[in-house]
């Protein structure tokens, strides 16, 4: 199986993954080898067959809607690489 | 001392023999003298564990020890331990010091043991060899005599190593495809995964939410039960959890064996296992016939397509979690980023490395628009089939018994150079992965000289049977006191 250059660039987008020119022949290597293991699936038939998510086919649990948490902004904000008046700062986003 | 189990060095403690400040220097100064050669641990606590280990002996002066109080221990470094790094192994968060506990973490310091580090791990639990890891691979102590360099297996490769080598006497550890049964056969220790739900997840470092589990790694059964008494039960802080009353596991170690239905898994025996690993674990299975078990084949006929399922659910989920990895609130930030977009893809390109990388792009393809339904959804439906298998084969049986791994522990470098041939290592944990069903690893043997570990499957929530099981076997065998070289 093999996985296009093209692929590979758009899935790097939508992964936030800078890739280098370099890298993309070994990946198009390994993802393609990952991608035949995985082609194997397409033998099974699932037609009949309901997903599993869970193990347990479990659901969300509820609970009451109380306030139950205190604000720890400043211990987690400590740990931060860039902050300013509570806020994380990154770079310019609009001009 | 160090070569003391859990439930021994509790014993010790308990007579007054000696003090957990004693135990704990020697641990330490063991781990000092001997992890070099290793590389089992990432970070040692020395001054938190001293401290902690005085704070035990002051309990047990008041009347107040547990069976944990003092003893040295330590978290494979994907439980987040407030104040502590706490790193997955990763570039990434190699300067994460997390503000909280994991539920695991906090459960371990509400016993009164000491943790003495955070140990070596596959980055972001990714990998069967620990061989990825950012701070250096782990080397197996076995081996080591011959001048080789094996691996441990992975990802938890620094817990079974440190416990080994007689570094720790028991360690936390997580399995998503194997990651604990895996690196305990390859180290010659014990080691169990929890059914799916059993042991909190909040505070472990997420890989694929729906497959992780913590769980225990020591050198007996015993201690197993004891690790699992602390770890496991309801939290409602992760949403996964089941709420279901925990036993001591402890209890029923010594209930007898006979009656007990093995089944063989046809499909774990196939020529994918070399004549020597398999006479092994037949070896094995043939012990628990004279304790008075029964054996039968049993089929897995879905348990071929377990590898190709987990390797599109895996790498799916884990791309979604790691997601969350952008340089903006914790971890590391690449230099001088030009703008957002700058921000997030070389933060990500810089900060992961190659395996995780390749995992989240395959993940992401997996779930990217046209190709959802042929491979995640399809993956999905095959995981019920998986599923559906061990419940069938539970009908018939109250356990089941394969090999845990292909091949022992084989050398660094083996096996790095495609992908897919370190995927294969994993050829018989996965599936219970993918069912959420417990299962143990046990040392049952050696081939070259290298440790050989039986896995023991066992029925949702049937973890006390599984631990009864190992430990009868390790009443009639001493597998798992052999030290390396």
């Amino acid at each position: 199986m093999t996985i296009s250059r093209e692929d590979i660039e758009k899935v790097a987008v939508l992964a936030r993954i800078r890739l280098d020119e370099e890298q993309i022949p070994a990946l198009e290597n390994d993802l393609g080898n990952i991608l035949s293991l995985v082609d194997q699936l397409s033998a099974a038939d699932t037609d009949s067959v309901e997903p599993l998510a869970h193990p347990l086919d479990a659901v969300q649990r509820l609970r009451a809607d109380e306030v139950t948490e205190t604000s720890q902004r400043e211990a987690f904000q400590a740990i931060a690489p860039a902050t300013e008046d509570g806020l994380y700062l990154v770079p310019r986003v609009i001009e | 001392m160090h070569n003391k189990s859990v439930a021994e060095l509790s014993r010790e403690l308990e007579s007054g023999k000696i003090s957990s400040v004693e135990l704990t220097r020697e641990f330490l100064d063991r781990i000092k003298a001997e992890d070099g050669q290793y590389n089992s641990f990432i970070t040692v606590t020395e001054d938190q564990a001293m401290a902690d280990a005085k704070a035990a002996d002051e309990q047990r002066a008041a009347g107040k020890a547990g069976v944990w109080t003092g003893v040295p221990f330590a978290h494979k470094d994907i439980f987040c331990t407030k104040g502590v790094a706490t790193t997955a192994g990763s570039k990434m968060l190699a300067n994460f010091v997390p503000p909280y506990d994991a539920t695991v973490t906090a459960n371990f310091r509400a016993a009164g043991a000491v943790c003495l580090g955070k140990t070596n791990m596959d980055e972001f639990a990714m990998g069967s060899s620990n061989e990825s890891s950012f701070f250096g691979p782990v080397t197996n102590p076995w081996g080591l005599a011959n001048g080789e360099k094996r691996v441990p297996g992975g990802s938890s490769g620094g817990s079974a190593t440190a416990i080994a080598a007689r570094l720790v006497p028991a360690a936390t550890a997580t399995d998503t495809g194997g990651s604990i049964r895996q690196p305990a056969a390859l180290c010659g220790i014990t080691g169990l995964k929890p059914t799916y739900g059993r042991v909190s997840r909040y505070g472990m470092i997420a890989f694929a939410s729906s497959l992780d589990q913590g769980g225990t790694m020591a050198r007996t059964a015993e201690d197993n039960a004891l690790m699992l008494n602390v770890m496991a039960g309801f939290d409602q802080k992760d949403s996964t959890c089941v709420d279901r009353a925990v036993p001591d596991y402890t209890a029923t170690l010594n209930e007898p064996l006979k009656g007990l239905r093995i089944g063989l898994p046809k499909e774990y025996f196939s020529d994918q296992l070399s004549p020597a690993m398999e006479q092994q674990v037949r070896n094995a299975v043939k012990e628990y016939e004279k304790l008075g078990a029964t054996v039968k084949e049993v089929s897995l006929p879905h348990a071929k397509l377990a590898i190709a399922a987990y390797y599109v659910i895996a790498p799916a989920e884990a791309s979604a979690n790691l997601s969350r990895f952008d340089g903006v609130r914790y971890g590391y930030r690449c230099e001088d980023p030009q703008d957002l977009n700058d921000l997030y893809t070389r933060t990500r390109a810089e900060g992961f490395g190659g395996e995780v990388k390749r995992r989240i792009l395959v993940g992401t393809y997996a779930l990217s628009a046209g190709y959802f339904d042929a491979y995640y959804l399809k993956a999905q439906k095959v995981r019920r089939l998986i599923q559906q298998d061990f419940i069938n084969a539970f009908k018939e049986v109250d356990v089941l018994m394969s090999p845990v791994s292909p091949s022992p522990a084989f050398v660094q470098g083996e096996k790095t150079s495609d992908p897919v041939t370190m995927y294969l290592e994993d050829i018989f944990t996965i599936a219970v992965n993918l069912a959420g069903v417990p299962a143990m690893s046990v040392p049952a043997g050696f081939v070259d000289g290298l440790p050989v570990g039986l896995q023991i499957i066992g029925n949702y929530f049937e973890e006390a049977r599984l631990l009864n099981a190992a430990h009868q076997f390790q009443q009639v065998t001493d597998w798992h006191q052999k030290l390396p070289q």
